[in-house]
């Protein structure tokens, strides 16, 4: 017989030495995979079963958007900057990777405010939640990214062969979505303002992105543009998508090294706070 | 094997009354707790804070049962959520040692738009098993749970009490633990399923160090073999004997005297009195087998009226157990019109089980079936026993018995 596991609560912090913790992270993220697919699938189905619609949820929102653009620039009442690509499939492209950015942003608060009546009563690892969130974010992803691929052909863009880092872009957009979600989650779990603001601050972000215009080529516009860390994200994948040379390589690298470290250090909050947030969500 | 598998030494909680207060000292813990200097505040309470569980403390082997009993609110279920690791506590420490299981929340997790079947699978990954694991059981979870053909309508369509079947069978037949945890969930379907569960929850207890809440005393008497009350968070009494637990719970509950009917009755003065008396500072108590009398005085208003009189002796949850039918001298039912009445009757042994109990006194008008007064929960009065029985009621018989023959049968079976 093997020995027991033995589990101790104490009312001290449960932060460890970083080692010890990384560990028991990754042991709890191996031991969450299998719920983490079941409540995706979960969800997922759940989600289309519901909806008349199906998966065009998916894409209308940004394709409404680049409808809305594509009329403000051809009527004039907004002139946006010189583009390399046609000016819909860039505007399209855009707000289709803002989209994919801004699910995996979501999803961690989402994940976690749907299964407060679980978490308050069940013990699994919180891990799973995460994933589940990510894996519901890149099969919405995937939808997207085909129409983007119908839409390509239909505008005659000739992808390069750079074509096969574009799954690497994508993967930084859910990266850079999560990490930024799981940062914003243990005081959004606690104060609903979290998830109130936040659509109001990602809308200001997305016009300091490249994202339905291209980077301005001087003034104050330009610093915002290049101090914002999601410009060189939202402007490589495009790049790698449509076969352009990629304009912010390294800052791109920088970007997601970054992202990796603050994922560790977010995600080792997150488990530090769930007990605490239990405790006020259900009291 | 003779090692506890639950220790808990001294662990307390604090709750806020104040939900602002409440989400700012939560945003406070936090910002401590990755600091890595939490300690709850060496056991000061910050304003609107209470505690909802105070130094509690026990050690639990494998086939023990501790049932935590109390009123709403004394820190029971709070305290299974510590033992579950939902939440920390502010104080103490917990260990426990080999796999915990909860029967606590019964579909939780449960998608509405899913099928049953689906969602079998679903909790059963949230109670950390693999599709093949699940694959093996989800027979015997859709025969257990008698969900027959709507295992595959979505849970949506579901009556409340299939639901909750379901999601009984799906925990019950999942989890195998060293430690379980059962939070009122006996409670569940109609009374033969509430037995099937009450089963199969016996089969688990027998192989696991358990800790049961509960509110009902009689599942607690047949499952516990310890009992711990609680009272505002707070051990009142921690016994190895669950009858005198469930005694000194019984002995919390505030009795109250309830008076319905027209008013023109009025009972009042009713005692009960034995030779035997434990002597109560506040109720009496009696041993089981004492002698008791009964005596209450009846005002009656109602002119000219034939009125009679019934006792009833009612257990905590105000059923009745006894009714006594009193008699006059000549053996017709007796019957009183408007006046002032002294009753004084001879009740004889009491053979009720150890609880707490009181009388119903009703008056009524014999001609227009009207009632004049009933008082409820008057002379509340506890019945002590050294041995826990079954029954509501016990009664010693001597018997004849003649040894017929050897059986056939291995009765060891």
């Amino acid at each position: 017989m093997t020995e027991p596991h033995v589990t101790i609560y104490t009312s001290d912090s449960s932060r460890t030495t970083s080692a010890k913790m990384i560990r028991a992270m990754f042991t709890d993220l191996l031991a969450s995979r299998e719920l983490a697919w079941r409540l995706a699938v979960r969800d997922i189905r759940a989600q289309y079963l519901q909806a008349f619609f199906g998966i065009l949820w998916a894409f209308i929102l940004p394709l409404a958007n680049t409808l809305a653009w594509v009329f403000l620039n051809s009527s004039g009442i907004v002139s946006v900057g010189e583009t390399t690509l046609p000016y819909p499939f860039y505007v399209f492209t855009g707000t289709m990777f803002w989209a994919i950015f801004m699910d995996a942003l979501n999803a961690p608060l989402q994940q976690v405010n749907a299964a407060r009546s679980m978490l308050g009563k069940l013990n699994f690892p919180r891990e799973a939640l995460v994933v589940s969130g990510v894996y519901q974010t890149i099969f919405n992803a995937l939808i997207k990214v085909g129409l983007l691929f119908i839409v390509m052909f239909f505008v005659g863009v000739k992808p390069g062969v750079s074509l096969i880092y574009f799954p690497l872009g994508l993967a930084s957009l859910v990266l850079v979505g999560t990490v930024l979600g799981l940062m914003i989650t243990p005081i959004g779990v606690l104060y609903t303002d979290v998830g109130r603001g936040l659509p109001l601050l990602m809308q200001f972000l997305m016009y300091i992105t490249p994202v339905v215009f291209p980077m301005p080529e001087a003034g104050m516009a330009r610093l915002l543009f290049s101090f914002n860390p999601l410009t060189p994200v939202v402007s490589t994948v495009r790049d790698w998508f449509s076969g352009q040379p990629p304009e912010f390589l390294l800052p791109f690298i920088l970007v997601n090294l970054f992202a990796v470290v603050l994922l560790l250090l977010c995600w080792g909050i997150y488990r530090l706070a769930m007990p605490i947030l239990i405790e006020r969500m259900s009291a | 094997m003779s090692e506890p598998l639950v220790k808990v030494e001294g662990v307390s909680k604090k709750f806020c009354r104040s939900l602002r207060k409440s989400l700012w000292y939560g945003a406070q813990d936090l910002g401590r707790e990755i600091i890595g200097n939490r300690s709850g505040d060496r056991g000061k309470l910050r304003p609107d804070e209470f505690w909802a569980v105070k130094d509690i403390g026990f050690e639990l082997k494998r086939g023990e049962c501790l049932g935590l009993i109390g009123h709403n609110g004394a820190g029971k279920t709070t305290m299974l959520r510590m033992l579950n690791g939902l939440i920390k506590p502010d104080q103490g420490r917990i260990e426990m040692r080999g796999r915990v299981g909860a029967l606590i929340a019964l579909g939780a997790g449960f998608n509405t738009i899913l099928t049953g079947r689906e969602n079998i699978y679903v909790n059963g990954s949230v109670l950390g098993l693999t599709k093949k694991e699940v694959d093996k059981k989800v027979d015997e979870i859709i025969e257990f749970s008698e969900i027959g053909d709507f295992i595959d309508s979505p849970v949506q369509s579901y009556s409340s009490g299939m639901v909750v079947r379901l999601g009984f069978a799906v925990a019950a037949i999942l989890i195998r633990p060293d430690i379980l945890l059962l939070d009122e969930v006996l409670a569940v379907g109609d009374i033969r399923f509430a037995i099937k569960c009450l089963n199969a929850v016996r089969a688990m207890t027998n192989d696991a160090a358990v800790v049961f809440v509960s509110h009902n005393m009689h599942f607690v008497s047949s499952f516990c073999s310890r009992v711990m009350v609680m009272r505002h968070g707070v051990p009142m009494i921690d016994s190895e004997n669950p009858s005198e637990g469930i005694l000194n719970y019984y002995s919390l509950i505030q009795n109250q005297a309830q008076q319905s009917g027209t008013g023109e009755a009025w009972v009042h003065d009713a005692t009960i009195f034995s030779s035997g008396d434990l002597q109560d500072e506040v109720e009496p108590t009696f041993q089981q087998g004492a002698e008791i009398s009964i005596s209450f005085k009846v005002d009656v208003a109602r002119p000219d009226t034939k009125a009679s009189v019934l006792v009833y002796i009612a257990d905590v949850a105000m059923s009745p157990i006894y009714c006594i039918q009193m008699d006059d001298a000549g053996n017709r039912p007796l019957q009183i019109t408007d006046g002032s009445y002294e009753f004084s009757l001879d009740f004889g042994r009491v053979e009720l089980s150890s609880g707490k109990y009181s009388l119903t006194v009703v008056v009524k008008d014999d001609a227009t079936h009207e009632i004049l007064s009933r008082m409820q929960g008057i002379a509340p009065f506890k019945v002590f026993s050294d041995t826990l029985h079954w029954g509501k009621v016990t009664r010693t018989v001597q018997a004849s018995v003649k040894r017929t023959g050897h059986t056939a049968r291995d009765v060891s079976q």
